[in-house]
This record gives structure tokens, C-alpha cells and sequence, in this order.
């Protein structure tokens, strides 16, 4: 079959796929031609497997979590008990979540098999981690075209514009999550996106959802912010506000991820399981993670230790645990491409993107989700931190000469 | 007194195949070979004609940048074939062996009567200078040069390296008198490498470092960085101890034998050994019936920075082992040998492999197969964890991609020898041809810096 389609043949300008198909089912015969005669097994379609494994806890989380928040909607009920009818409930999440994992891979690879074809050359893997990553920072009532829209600009402005795997300087993904964020921001925040069906329950009967919030654990904080803290229309101190809040969002339900959010991004624990796959494979970086979180809780302890608001007054353990943070500092920060490449780089790039995040999300209500934000801040400035570590590494150079 | 030097950084590469510790001796061959592509950058003007009858020692040819490094035929016998390209540029030549070794003569002192003038020009006659590399460039020393040192390493790290110590145990004593003869060229700036414990230590008249770790730990890249790294403007000369040994005999006989020991080694030889050869020796001599299978790539040198042969190429001029693996031409089913399998047979310095959980006396059988294809750069950090040199490997390889020359200065490229990123480039997920990166950045720094 090869014959056909290598140069001169019938289905030349289809090498690029076919070429894609036959090196997904066999690694090629390819040899050692110069340099080192012998290579290490790993390849970057091993690497990028690795991530999308790593991403199956949070997945199958994701699905389930859509699944109880859409039959809470349809019961008007937001005390569902979380661990009754799994199976139903797993069965409606996969009907939402698919659909849009489908569109975002669909819509991405096409667009890469059509660079690649262009460009001559087969699927490069970088977009397999990306379509299944955008997927998961979506809300779970987001319109599929929206998905595939944002897919589009990211593929192509975020990415294939600068070269393609390995040369874009934002993270796709969440390139992916910005220009909805910034294009639809009435489908990407506010309180009526975030369970499946919601919105169009309100549209069809408003007086349906009455008393029923289908807000996030940062929507409702957000909330506290704008105005007076309120619970339940009267005016409260502070701290009494905090203590609502962490009674309706206890530490362990967010920590567990039984709360609203986006697709794949509410539950902790399951990123942490990814976390234990990234960092014993050493796909992940482990510096970027832990200064990640550093860094966020050390924002937090400072903004309590300003106080005076229930957001600032929130525990600052709190802040790791609920919204994307802990979904963003182990699979988006984590990006290599985007982040800072030198080792001691990755740790300030790291502490200042939780850093970032939480200054974000507490101090500017109108971005309840300041961890995208800060990570794709952080990836621009990623290479400006390198710049000074690589300046160091110059400067103990030149120093040595000076000496001798 | 010796400094130690521990090598944290970096990869033993466990191959099947390691050479016994028997020397076997094998006759000179009919035909021995010297060629001037074994020395980067050289351009050969030969003083010989095809036909004409030569000593071992007789100049071959000499470098047509500076007359005074001269090129030696390893054997006596008549110039048989001057083998040129197709534009004419000689790719070697082959000489008849009349397999008695008659050797031209040498006038020699001993080494302490022996100035330091008279010791370069019996090694630059003697045609033993070109085994004298320097850094930076990685090529052969140019004699003009003042050294900040040169520095011997005597041990050798690499996958199913030769063992000096065994090799060198009955010559001990040429050993000392070539780093005497040294000694003088350098004054005193002699700096020897050895493993805790090995006879080398005994060694008078150097300076002696401790190198403790895992390769490259033996890499003379490495113990320079660590000992005294060379900077811009200076020079650093290296030699392999079995070529001292080699001046050690000329000093002593006042001739060359043109003979070297080397290991014979891979998963594919039926009896891994070491041998007693001829230098540019046939290898097809030095390995009768000792292959296995036909499907196989002969290299001259290690399995990281050697050359590839065909059966009936010959040995390289610096290297000092033939190693033989299986060639991997062949498609692997994703599930089964490839990409997505177990992976039990792969040997990876990621964790992406169960392997690495096996115990550390476990070898591998590993084949020519790159195991993926080419890419941009993708995964950071994992160079680094090979590369023990205060040197950013990744981005030093990326000023050398994109030639940019005060970048690749800037980033140390003067201290470096494509050899130094063998292992970069062995464990690079993306497939990049390191070596041949640096190698280009060095070209681009000898003829616009140097």
C-alpha cells in the first residue's frame, strides 16, 4: 500500500495521513543515520500518551460530576445526595462531555491533518493532549459550536501560525478557554452555564428554577465582593459569610470535586492522581507544581492577613481547592513548550503563576477564574525569566575568564 | 594528592556484549587503510604516489593548513589506492601490507636529555601528533598553540568501553615515560584522570584527579569542565592514554608499531573480546566468524559517538573499540514492540518504561531503530539530567541550530565536543541529531571566530 503514497505516487499529496495511520499502529523502521547509533525508547507519542492518561481520572470525574449536576437541575434540587444512581448519572455526564471531547478533537485534528498536508508532513502529537484539555476547561453547558470555534482559533492562531508542536508560546488549551471567555462571556461565566440544561430550563420557565443557584464556589464569592456580604438577604459580618460558605462548600466536597465548575476541572483529588502519573513518569515537572501551589498559598495567607472581606478572609488552603486551580498548576502550567524551559526558571515561573492566580481571582471579581489568566500571563513572560537565568549562566562564564 | 570529582549527572547506557578480559592478537591485514576523514576539518596534501613503497612511520600526507602535522602509513607494504569522491576529494588511502612492519627510525633521547622543542618535533615527525586533540573545535592540536594543559583520561565510561587498565597493565612503564615526554611539551601542566584505586594513580610527574560517577564521567569534555574549563582565547589538549603508551615506545625504541589494543564488543559479536590489531585494520579481519546474523551495523568506536562501517570498512584512527548491534529496520506494531507497548525490552532514561525499576546488573539489547520520528523540540529538562557541564545544553544546541555565533559563544561552545552531547542526544524524546547540530555550530565558529 505504501507505494502509493510516496512521492510519485498515485495519492502523494495523502502521504501526510497516511503517514499519521501507519506510524500510529507501527513505530517506523527508522534508523540511526548519523550521531548516536542507538536511541532512548521514549518518543513523543509515549510522552503525550502518558498525559492524556494522566488526564482519565479527572475525565471520568468530570463525567459523572455533569451527570449529578444536570439531574440536580432537572430536579430543581441542588441537595441531590452526590452518590445515588451513578449509573444514570454517569450515563447523562458521558451524553454531555462526549459530544464535546468529539467536536474538540474532530474539529482540532482536521485542522492539524490540513497544516500538516500543506506543510508536508504527518500529525505532529502535541494536539492530542490539547483536544482532550479543552474539552475539560469547558462549562458543561457550553454549545458545541462554541467548542469547535474556539478550537479553530487556538489550533491556528495559538499554534499553527508560530510553526506548530513545540513553537506556539501560549498554551493551546487555554487559548481555547480565553477567546470564549473573552468572545461569549455570557456562555463562559455568571451562574447559569455551569450545570447542563440550566439555561434553557430558565429561558422556558424562569419561575421553575426559583431559589435554585447554579453557581460555582468562585461566582459565590465573587458575590460576596461586589456588594455587602449578604447570606440569605441579610447583611453579614465577614466571617460569618466564610462560615456559609464553607458550610456550603465544605473543604472535602470541593476537595473531592462534588461541586459545580467547569468539565473536568472540579475535583482535586482526581488532578492529584494526575499529578502522581506526571511526576513518577517525569513527563510532569514537579518544580512547576509545587511552587504552583506555593504560590497560591502564600497569596492567600497574605490576603488574610489583610482581611476585612470574605474573600480575603477566605482560608487560603481553601483557594487550592476549589475553581481550576489545581487542574491548572498540574496539567497547564505543566506545559513544556510554554513554560519556562531552565530549572531554576520553572520555579519562579511556577510560584508566580499560583501567585498570580489567586491575586486575580480575589482582588478582580469580574475574573472569578484567575488561574487561566495568570498561567497565560505567565507563559509570556516565561521566556523573559529564562532570559535572566540563561544571563546568569553567561555571566558565571564571563566571570570565570575575568578571574583567569 | 589528588581532587576528586563526582559525576552525578548522566547515564550508564548497559548493553549485552561486554568484551572478556582475553587479548587475542590478529594478524596484520592485507590492506590497511588511512583516511583523512577521520579527522574533522583536515585537508590532506598527499606526498605519495600509488605504488611507491613505504616504512611504518613513512609520511602519508600532511595537513595542507600547517605542513608541520604530518600523517603516518601504520604499516609497510606499497601505496595501493588513493580513493577520491567524486569531486576528487580523497576518502582514503589504501596501502599493501608486506605484513613485516619494518619501521622507520627515529633519533631519540632520553626523555629528560629532550627539550621541549625537540619533543613536538619527534611527535609532529613521528606522526603520532594528530592522536593530540585540543579544545575548542575538537580537532587535531595545532602545535603553535601554548596549552593550558593536556589533559589524559584513563578510563573510558562509555557503553562496553575498553578498559585501560587492563589493556595498559603491561605497560605501565611506556605509559610513564609518554607522560614524561609530555611533561616536557606542557611544563608540568599534565593533568591525569583515573578511577579510585586503578593503577593510574601511581602515575608521576601529572597532576592527578579522582573521577568518580557514571558516564560520561570518562569523557575528557567532562574532566576538563570540571578540572580547568577552557575559555575563550585558550586552548586545551587531549590524549588517549593508549597513544601515550604509544609515545612511552617511541621514546624507548625509537620506532612505532602502528599497533593498538581495542575491545571488541555488542550483542551481535558470539565472543566479545579484546584484540591485538594493526591500526586501519580491515574489519572484516578483526571480526571473522564472530557476527551473528547478517542484519547487523558495524561501528568503529562506541555506540554514542562512533562511526558507522560496512563490513569491509576499517577501523577508525581514535577509536579504540568495534562495536556491533542489531539494525532496526524494521516496523514495530504500536501495541506489541512499539510506541504503546510494555516496553520491557526498551532501555530509557525517562521513567515512560517499566524498565527502569529492573535492578542496575540488567543489560539490554538495543538496536539501531531511532524509536520515533523527528520533531521541534518539545520536552525540557531531560538534557540537562545527562549533561553534568554548568552549560545549557538545550539552549547551546538551539543557538548552533539557528547559527547564532555570539549566542553559541556566550553559552560555552568553546568548552564543548559534539561527543559531550552523545548522551543528550541518545535520551532526546524529539529525535534531534544533536551532535551534528554542535558539529555545525563548531564549523561555524572555526571559520568565523577562530
Amino acid at each position: 500500500m505504501e507505494p502509493h503514497f510516496i512521492k510519485g505516487g498515485k495519492y502523494e499529496k495523502w502521504n501526510p495521513l497516511f503517514e499519521t495511520m501507519a506510524t500510529f499502529a507501527f513505530t517506523p523502521k527508522l534508523v540511526t543515520t548519523k550521531g548516536s547509533h542507538i536511541r532512548d525508547g521514549v518518543d513523543l507519542k509515549r510522552t503525550m500518551m502518558t498525559v492524556i492518561l494522566a488526564l482519565i481520572p479527572c475525565l471520568i470525574f468530570g463525567i459523572y460530576n455533569t451527570g449529578h449536576w444536570e439531574m440536580a437541575v432537572s430536579e430543581t434540587n441542588r441537595n441531590l445526595p452526590y452518590f445515588d444512581a451513578m449509573g444514570a448519572k454517569f450515563l447523562t455526564g458521558l451524553g454531555i462531555v462526549m459530544p464535546v471531547v468529539i467536536v474538540s478533537y474532530g474539529v482540532g485534528l482536521g485542522i492539524e491533518f490540513l497544516f500538516g498536508m500543506i506543510r508536508g508532513h504527518s500529525l505532529h502529537e502535541g494536539f492530542l493532549v490539547s483536544g482532550m484539555l479543552i474539552p475539560l476547561t469547558m462549562p458543561a453547558d457550553v454549545p458545541l459550536w462554541m467548542v469547535g470555534l474556539a478550537t479553530a482559533f487556538a489550533v491556528i492562531i495559538g499554534k499553527e501560525i508560530f510553526g506548530g508542536t513545540g513553537m506556539n508560546v501560549v498554551n493551546i488549551a487555554l487559548t481555547a478557554r480565553a477567546f470564549l471567555f473573552f468572545a461569549y462571556p455570557t456562555s463562559m461565566s455568571g451562574d447559569k452555564v455551569w450545570m447542563s440544561g440550566l439555561g434553557d430550563k430558565m429561558a422556558a420557565n424562569p419561575e421553575s428554577v426559583d431559589g435554585f443557584s447554579g453557581a460555582t464556589a468562585l461566582g459565590d464569592l465573587a458575590s460576596f465582593m461586589s456588594d455587602k456580604a449578604t447570606v440569605a438577604g441579610e447583611v453579614v459580618q465577614s466571617n460569618v459569610a466564610v462560615q456559609s460558605f464553607s458550610s456550603e462548600y465544605t473543604a472535602w466536597e470541593s476537595f473531592a470535586g462534588m461541586i459545580p465548575g467547569s468539565i473536568g476541572e472540579t475535583s482535586t483529588m482526581a488532578c492529584l492522581l494526575g499529578a502522581l502519573v506526571l511526576v513518577l513518569t517525569g513527563v510532569g515537572s514537579l518544580r512547576i507544581i509545587l511552587s504552583f501551589f506555593a504560590g497560591g498559598f502564600i497569596m492567600g495567607l497574605l490576603l488574610n492577613a489583610i482581611g476585612g472581606n470574605p474573600y480575603l478572609d477566605l482560608p487560603a488552603y481553601y483557594h487550592l481547592i476549589i475553581g481550576g486551580f489545581a487542574f491548572g498548576a498540574i496539567f497547564m502550567a505543566t506545559d513544556p513548550v510554554t513554560a519556562s524551559q531552565t530549572a531554576n526558571g520553572k520555579i519562579i515561573y511556577g510560584f508566580l503563576g499560583g501567585f498570580l492566580a489567586i491575586m486575580i481571582r480575589v482582588l478582580n471579581p469580574a475574573y472569578p477564574e484567575g488561574v487561566f489568566l495568570a498561567i497565560l500571563f505567565m507563559n509570556i513572560m516565561a521566556p523573559i525569566i529564562d532570559h535572566y537565568i540563561v544571563q546568569g549562566n553567561i555571566n558565571r562564564r564571563l566571570k570565570r575568564l575575568k578571574t583567569t | 594528592m589528588s581532587n576528586t570529582i563526582s559525576i552525578r549527572k548522566g547515564l550508564n547506557i548497559r548493553l549485552v556484549g561486554e568484551s572478556t578480559k582475553e587479548i587475542k592478537d590478529i594478524p596484520v591485514s592485507n590492506t590497511v587503510c588511512l583516511s583523512p576523514l577521520d579527522f574533522h576539518g583536515l585537508i590532506p596534501k598527499l606526498v605519495i604516489k600509488e605504488g611507491e613503497s613505504v616504512q611504518v612511520g613513512d609520511v602519508i600526507f600532511h595537513d595542507k593548513k600547517n605542513e608541520r602535522i604530518k600523517f603516518v602509513s601504520p604499516t609497510s607494504g606499497k601505496i595501493k589506492q588513493i580513493v577520491r569522491a567524486e569531486k576528487r576529494k580523497i576518502v582514503q588511502i589504501l596501502i599493501e601490507s608486506d605484513s613485516k612492519q619494518t619501521c622507520k627510525k627515529f633519533d631519540v633521547k632520553k626523555v629528560a636529555d629532550t627539550s621541549k622543542e625537540e619533543v613536538l618535533d619527534l611527535l609532529l615527525n613521528s606522526g603520532i601528533w594528530p592522536s593530540i586533540k585540543q579544545r575548542p573545535l575538537d580537532i587535531v592540536a595545532d602545535p603553535s598553540n601554548e596549552p593550558k594543559g593536556i589533559f589524559i583520561s584513563s578510563f573510558d565510561s562509555s557503553p562496553l568501553a575498553p578498559d585501560y587498565s587492563f589493556i595498559l597493565k603491561e605497560k605501565m612503564d611506556q605509559v610513564q615515560i609518554g607522560l614524561n615526554a609530555l611533561n616536557q611539551l606542557a611544563s608540568g601542566k599534565i593533568h591525569l584522570s583515573s578511577r579510585k584505586n586503578s593503577d593510574f594513580t601511581k602515575m608521576q610527574n601529572v597532576i592527578h584527579h579522582n573521577v568518580d560517577g557514571i558516564h560520561p564521567a570518562g569523557n575528557i569534555g567532562t574532566q576538563i569542565h570540571h578540572i580547568n574549563p577552557v575559555n575563550k582565547g585558550e586552548f586545551a589538549w587531549s590524549i588517549n592514554i593508549q597513544d601515550v603508551a604509544a609515545i612511552g615506545q617511541l621514546f624507548e625504541t625509537g620506532c612505532l608499531d602502528g599497533k593498538k589494543c581495542i575491545a571488541v564488543g555488542g550483542s551481535e559479536i558470539k565472543h566479545p573480546a579484546y584484540y591485538n590489531i594493526h591500526s586501519g585494520s580491515l574489519l572484516s579481519d578483526i571480526l571473522k566468524d564472530n557476527v551473528v546474523g547478517e542484519n547487523v551495523r558495524y561501528i568503529s568506536g562506541n555506540v554514542l559517538t562512533g562511526d558507522q562501517k560496512s563490513a569491509n570498512g576499517y577501523i577508525g584512527f581514535y577509536h579504540n573499540q568495534i562495536t556491533v548491534i542489531p539494525e532496526g529496520n524494521e516496523y514495530k506494531f504500536f501495541l506489541t514492540k512499539g510506541w504503546l507497548g510494555l516496553g520491557f525490552d526498551k532501555f530509557s532514561n525517562s521513567r515512560l518504561f517499566p524498565t527502569f525499576l529492573l535492578p542496575k546488573s540488567k543489560r539490554f539489547t538495543l538496536d539501531t531503530n531511532t524509536n520515533g520520528e523527528e520533531r521541534a523540540f518539545v520536552v525540557t529538562g531531560e538534557l540537562e539530567k545527562v549533561f553534568p557541564f554548568d552549560i545549557l545544553p538545550m539552549h547551546l544546541t538551539k543557538a548552533a541550530i539557528t547559527e547564532d555565533i555570539d549566542g553559541m559563544e556566550n553559552l560555552g561552545i568553546y568548552e564543548v565536543a559534539p561527543e559531550d552531547f552523545a548522551l543528550c542526544e541518545y535520551v532526546c524524546t524529539t529525535k534531534i541529531n544533536i551532535q551534528e547540530k554542535i558539529r555545525h555550530g563548531l564549523d561555524l565558529i572555526a571559520s568565523e571566530c577562530m
